[in-house]
């Protein structure tokens, strides 16, 4: 690995950004530093392509609602965290991976088949159907897909307060 | 297809490497291969064009049903992902 890689400026004022939040809401960012600056001038690179920042590890398809389940954060970092002590790019990783408890490399892929490109047939992560409330609700509750965070108001929040996720990443939950 | 190729010492197995440019997995399977002089072709797959991005990723399910990066071909033998130990038992590093 080369130590003499030069970042640009926006690679790491985007990098310090990414670990301050991510620190904020409990997550860790891969200490990696080298291994985690090209991921984020891939991001970087993938806004500039599609316009969004789809996961680097995965090949975008290039329409937004097609790629919004692995736009970073995507729909699956909490669930790999949590079992394989990083998300698909290793960009989020958890302490117990970090300490060298969870092998490091390539982990399975979780992101459903059909959603894949070119096997792409429906829109990603279709709300689950829910019992009616028993109670009609005084405002609606939006879910954010990406980290779960609930909140009761009229429209969902223009970022999520927790993983700052996007607006249109919440769904209507209740 | 327009492969990358690239030469090394270590020409012992016919070494195909379908990859991403931005992936960090897919950049140390490179770095692997290249710290052990290991002779490889490589395409990334995101810089390929319309076409030959369906034709090239067509290929990659074909090896790989998933259709992730890196897929590695190690004369008949097909890696999904960075695994390190498995391309280095199949290279005999």
């Amino acid at each position: 690995m080369s130590t003499e890689e030069r970042f640009s400026d926006e690679v790491i004022k985007t990098y310090e950004r990414l670990k301050k939040e991510a620190e904020e809401g409990g997550y860790r960012l891969n200490p990696d530093k080298t291994f985690t600056l090209r991921l984020i001038q891939g991001l970087l690179e993938n806004e500039n392509r599609y316009g969004y920042w789809c996961c680097p590890c995965r090949l975008a398809f290039g329409e937004k609602d097609k790629d919004v389940d692995v736009i970073c954060p995507c729909y699956y970092r909490d669930s790999d965290v949590e079992e394989f002590g990083a998300c698909y790019c290793a960009l989020y990783v958890s302490d117990e991976w970090i300490a060298g408890r969870k092998k490091h490399g390539s982990i399975p892929e979780r992101r459903p088949a059909k959603f894949m490109r070119d096997g792409f047939s429906e829109t990603p992560a279709p709300p689950q159907s829910l019992a009616p409330s028993p109670q009609p609700l005084s405002l609606p509750v939006w879910r954010c897909k990406v980290c779960g965070y609930l909140c009761a108001r009229p429209e969902p929040p223009g970022k999520c307060p927790v993983c700052k996720a996007g607006k249109d990443r919440f769904e209507r939950f209740m | 297809m327009k492969f990358t190729h690239v030469p090394g010492r270590n020409a012992k197995h016919r070494v195909t490497l379908y990859a991403l440019s931005t992936c960090g997995w897919c950049r140390k399977t490179k770095e692997l291969l290249d710290s052990n002089q290991v002779q490889y072709e490589y395409i990334d797959v995101d810089q390929c064009q319309a076409e030959e991005r369906t034709e090239v990723s067509s290929k990659v399910r074909e090896l790989n049903p998933r259709g992730s990066f890196p897929t590695i071909r190690i004369d008949g033998e097909v890696v999904a992902g960075y695994d390190e130990d498995r391309i280095r038992e199949l290279l005999e590093l």
